[in-house]
């Protein structure tokens, strides 16, 4: 069974084109370790039954020969993802019994290239949050550190914590303001989010409209790179999907980086980050520059507004987003003697503080006489970050930074909300400017703890992320599994 | 003192002084689209309830709006024949409330950038003077659902049908004097939507509403605080509304107190308004760009092409018909007030006496289509029998007289005017030796008579002809009776 689970999604795939294994005993090696990790509460919804049917049509076409990109993978959903048939709550208690008729266009994707689907995976309630504890359902462990609890990031922190600890070969998550690269980040995983437009968002529960973007959290690049090639492309339900062909990543694994001009800003390098990562941010840029690339420092001077514009503009997005869960058509309803009695009951009832919260702020934002004040200036401020890209992107290739200021806390620790939006500092700007970003892990800290360094790149220049977070990959050789994980 | 009589429409006479009304109109009308604005679904009028939602209408999580472009092209087309500036980009926002009706908890409208910017058009009024009203602005924006409040004790129902089908609203300067001319402009703006098919202009199927904003003031005073008005859903009621709104404001005015600008419903059954809510409770409806959606953009050569594309409008139109067919403006404006009547009109006149044409086709089709309660479109009478008619006139097969029998006969048989002219012997007999013979008959039958009327008495000329026609079953041409008989009495 270990040697199953060894496997990445590359290795995996190649062993099952080549029928040395089964996608049913993959698929069964998952489902038993799922179950052998259970108490890290990745998992919201296992579909047992569903994944040995598809591992089994799976198998059929192995034989067959007509086998798919990612023919009987087996992988975790977000539980942002909506899946036909199969209870999609968004880890809220407001969806906590729906059921979807209908299926993302993401997964829909993933399906029609042959991934085999494990289940449903936690993550923070509407992915507003950064330790996976505003889950309605309560908190997921991070498998690394087997005597803490510590925290796996958020928002997609049940897919984080799923492949670190091997009960997925790889998971889906969205990312709005750092919720694919944090959590992956502080599993010891690759985490890319892709550039805004990249990956429909049609069935995806929206959190912030202008920000959210699906991506995958996996092993290692290359498996990022698979997995990225099913999930991207063009869709007409979504009007803001880009109708631009995405290469095959897996072309550009082994591109190298000679000649190519890697960022660092400034802005990035200042106070509260930890030593251990500024360590390995500095190692990180001596591997790169070993392996040819020209290092750069450069500014990004509108860097320190970008989090107070993100803490508008995704609340702003939310509170009109969430409107729609008011128990009228679907979800958990109060019976009340009036309407507005009906949503404040349920709508009070359903949603937790966090939602509350950017609910209330984004209401505030948004009300006449604020809106300028608020809203209007984050949009500027949100421009003006965007320009500071494409300035440093006529002089670099990519921009590297770290991915988070600390490495993974301890769950319960941080109760305070601003000390919380303070782990997406590093991940909000390329949020706000849609650009497409990577966290890959390059070490451990002194407690033991994974590292992550992020990469970003200009818009639509996965094939190039791709190419130099590789790089970075050889270069850093984190070989090391956390010790929660499936064995 | 107040002579009443001599008020100008849309002036109200009070103790103070005359009041002058101030009127700007928000109409709403929906596009003849097949599908929703942002979804597939149809937007056809009269299905069972809730059948024409899909995902999107009742905003399931992770749904998306797309933009029907078709719909767009209506806009666009609708601006173009409001003389208004078309803007090449323009913006969605959300209009944040919450509601049963309103799954998405917003109305996709547009805000701060509509589709089209300002305009004019001209409005006919009934005394056949025209006026210009000012366009400010239209855009696009979706429907909301029904609540239906009254099929259960305790429960409302809800019905979605209507959820996300494509409104035009179409806002009007505040250029609007009177009610009359509140109609007028109404009635200008459906006509010109059913020209270019943007919209049925249907009221009694709600496809066209409009809120009124109403003020009063002095003459050469500032505008006065005004109150909206609605959901008018019959010119009629857009009237009546005006009106009594008008006066209800003058009298507060008049005895010292002041408006509350506010949002008023008309109740039909009382003529008069009565308050919805006040500005207090207005909601703060919390607008900003829909982030679903990208700006709306489209390129100057598409926007050529649809101009190319539009049909003649009214006032052209008009114009056209008092030039080559000689009508008056009057009648000219009364036909060109629907697409139906024009091509009716131009059908039924093409190649005949024009005049003659637009006078049966508006006193006798109209009146017999109202007398029995029959639409345009149901009249049993083709443009190409009427025109058949008009010729049998003019040619002298039939008299004016005869011509009534034959029309009342069309209506109703839907059959041809010679048919029932040879069916019936109608022909009009004009053949001098038929009326000699005729002639003969009353001379020998009245010799009385003739001898009086040679002896002077010229005023029997009269009978003589009277009873020729009678004779004749009305089917003697009365010129030739005429002609022969002055000759037969020499």
């Amino acid at each position: 069974m270990s040697e199953l689970l060894d496997l990445n999604l590359v290795e995996a795939s190649k062993a099952l084109k080549n029928k040395e294994i089964s996608s049913l005993e993959l698929t069964k090696a998952y489902l038993k370790s799922i179950s052998d990790t259970s108490s890290l509460g990745a998992y919201l919804e296992i579909v047992e039954d569903k994944a040995i049917t598809m591992a089994k049509e799976s198998d059929k076409k192995l034989i067959d020969g007509n086998a798919r990109p990612l023919e009987g993978i087996p992988v975790g959903i977000k539980d942002m993802f909506c899946t036909k048939d199969i209870k999609t709550t968004a880890s809220s208690k407001i969806l906590e019994n729906f059921i979807p008729t209908y299926e993302s266009t993401v997964t829909q994707n993933l399906w029609n290239d042959g991934a085999v689907i494990l289940g449903k995976l936690s993550c923070d309630e509407f992915a507003m949050g950064s330790s996976n504890e505003t889950a309605a359902k309560g908190n997921v462990i991070n498998p690394w550190l087997k005597n803490k609890k510590m925290s796996p990031g958020g928002s997609s922190g049940g897919s984080a914590a799923a492949v670190a600890a091997r009960s997925a070969l790889a998971a889906t998550g969205t990312d709005t303001g750092g919720s694919i690269r944090q959590p992956a980040a502080f599993c010891g995983i690759t985490g890319l989010k892709p550039t805004y437009g990249r990956c429909s968002r049609w069935g995806i529960v929206a959190f912030s409209s202008s920000l959210d973007q699906a991506g995958p959290l996996t092993r290692t690049v290359s498996d990022a790179a698979l997995m990225l090639n099913s999930m991207a492309g063009y869709d007409q339900k979504d009007s803001t999907s880009a109708n631009l062909k995405m290469p095959d990543l897996m072309d550009y694994l082994d591109k190298g980086i000679k000649g190519k001009k890697i960022g660092i800003p400034k802005e990035y390098t200042q106070n509260g980050i930890s030593e251990d990562i500024v360590n390995f941010y500095e190692k990180s840029i001596a591997w790169l520059r070993d392996e040819g690339a020209e290092i750069i420092p450069v500014s990004l001077p509108h860097t320190k507004y970008a989090l107070p514009a993100y803490y508008i503009i995704a609340p702003a997005e939310a509170s009109s987003n969430l409107a729609r869960y008011d128990g009228v058509r679907y979800g958990a309803r109060q019976e009340a003697s009036s309407l507005d009695e009906m949503y404040e009951l349920t709508r009070g009832n359903g949603f937790g503080d966090e939602v509350k919260r950017r609910i209330m702020i984004g209401t505030y934002v948004l009300s006449s006489g604020y809106y300028d004040a608020y809203y209007l200036k984050a949009q500027k401020v949100r421009r003006l970050i965007k320009e500071d890209f494409e300035n440093v992107y006529k002089k670099v290739d990519y921009i590297l930074t770290p991915s988070t200021p600390t490495t993974s806390f301890e769950l319960g620790k941080k109760q305070d909300p601003l000390t919380m939006y303070l782990n997406d500092i590093f991940t909000v700007p390329a949020s706000l400017a849609g650009l497409p970003g990577i966290s890959l892990p390059v070490g451990l800290d002194k407690s033991g703890l994974p590292i992550g360094i992020q990469l970003i790149a200009n818009s639509f220049d996965e094939a190039g992320l791709i190419s130099t977070a590789r790089v970075l990959e050889m270069s850093a050789g984190f070989n090391f599994i956390a010790d929660g994980a499936a064995k | 003192m107040n002579d009443t009589s001599t008020l100008k429409l849309g002036h109200i006479q009070g103790e103070t002084g005359i009041w002058e009304m101030v009127i700007g109109l928000e109409i709403h009308a929906q596009i003849s689209s097949k599908s929703k604005l942002f979804s597939g679904a149809s937007a056809s009028f009269g299905s069972e309830a809730n059948r024409n939602v899909s995902l999107v209408d009742a905003a399931m999580p992770g749904m998306l709006p797309v933009i029907n472009e078709f719909c767009v092209e209506q806009a666009v087309k609708t601006g173009l024949a409001l003389n208004a500036k078309i803007n090449n980009v323009s913006v969605f926002d959300r209009k944040n409330y919450f509601y049963a009706d309103l799954p998405q908890g917003y109305q996709i409208s547009q805000f701060t950038k509509p589709i089209v910017g300002e305009g004019e058009i001209i409005v006919d009024l009934d005394d056949g003077e025209q006026t210009t009203i000012g366009i400010e602005r239209l855009h696009l924006e979706q429907d909301a659902g029904k609540s239906l409040h009254d099929q259960h004790p305790t429960k409302s129902y809800i019905d979605l049908n209507r959820t996300g089908v494509a409104l035009m609203e179409i806002v009007s300067k505040p250029d609007i004097r009177s009610p009359q001319e509140a109609g007028a402009y109404v009635k200008k703006i459906r006509s010109i939507l059913r020209y270019i098919g943007a919209c049925d202009g249907n009221m009694e199927e709600g496809s066209l509403r409009a809120d009124c904003n109403v003020s009063v003031r002095k003459s050469g005073e500032e505008f006065g605080t005004r109150c909206e008005i609605k959901n008018l859903n019959s010119i009629r009621f857009i009237i009546q509304a005006i009106q009594s709104e008008a006066e209800r404001q003058v009298d507060i005015l008049e005895e010292g107190g002041t408006i509350d600008q506010e949002t008023r419903l008309f109740d039909t059954s009382t003529g008069e308004t009565r308050s919805m809510r006040s500005k207090e409770d207005a909601h703060d409806y919390r607008y900003f760009p829909d982030p679903d959606l990208l700006p709306l953009e489209f390129s100057e050569s598409w926007v050529q092409d649809i101009k190319e594309k539009l049909p003649e409008l009214p006032d052209s139109l008009k114009k056209r018909l008092i030039k080559d067919f000689g009508i008056t403006s009057y009648d000219a404006s009364i036909l060109v007030e629907e697409k139906d009547y024009v091509d009716f009109y131009q059908q039924a006149a093409n190649g005949r006496d024009g005049k003659l044409t637009a006078n049966w086709m508006i006193t006798e089709l109209f009146g017999a289509l109202k007398k029995d309660n029959l639409s345009f479109l149901e009249s049993p009478i083709t443009s190409e029998n009427l025109g058949e008619l008009i010729s049998l006139i003019s040619n002298g097969t039939i008299s004016g007289k005869i011509a009534k029998e034959v029309f009342s006969e069309m209506m109703k048989s839907k059959k041809s005017p010679s048919e029932i002219v040879k069916e019936k012997g109608l022909e009009q007999v004009s053949d001098d030796s038929e009326i000699l013979k005729l002639i003969d008959q009353v001379i020998s039958d009245n010799q009385d008579k003739v001898n009086e009327y040679l002896s002077g008495k010229d005023k029997l000329f009269g009978f003589f002809v009277g009873q020729v026609m009678k004779l004749s079953q009305g089917k003697a041409n009365p010129g030739v009776v005429n002609k022969l008989l002055k000759e037969k009495l020499k």
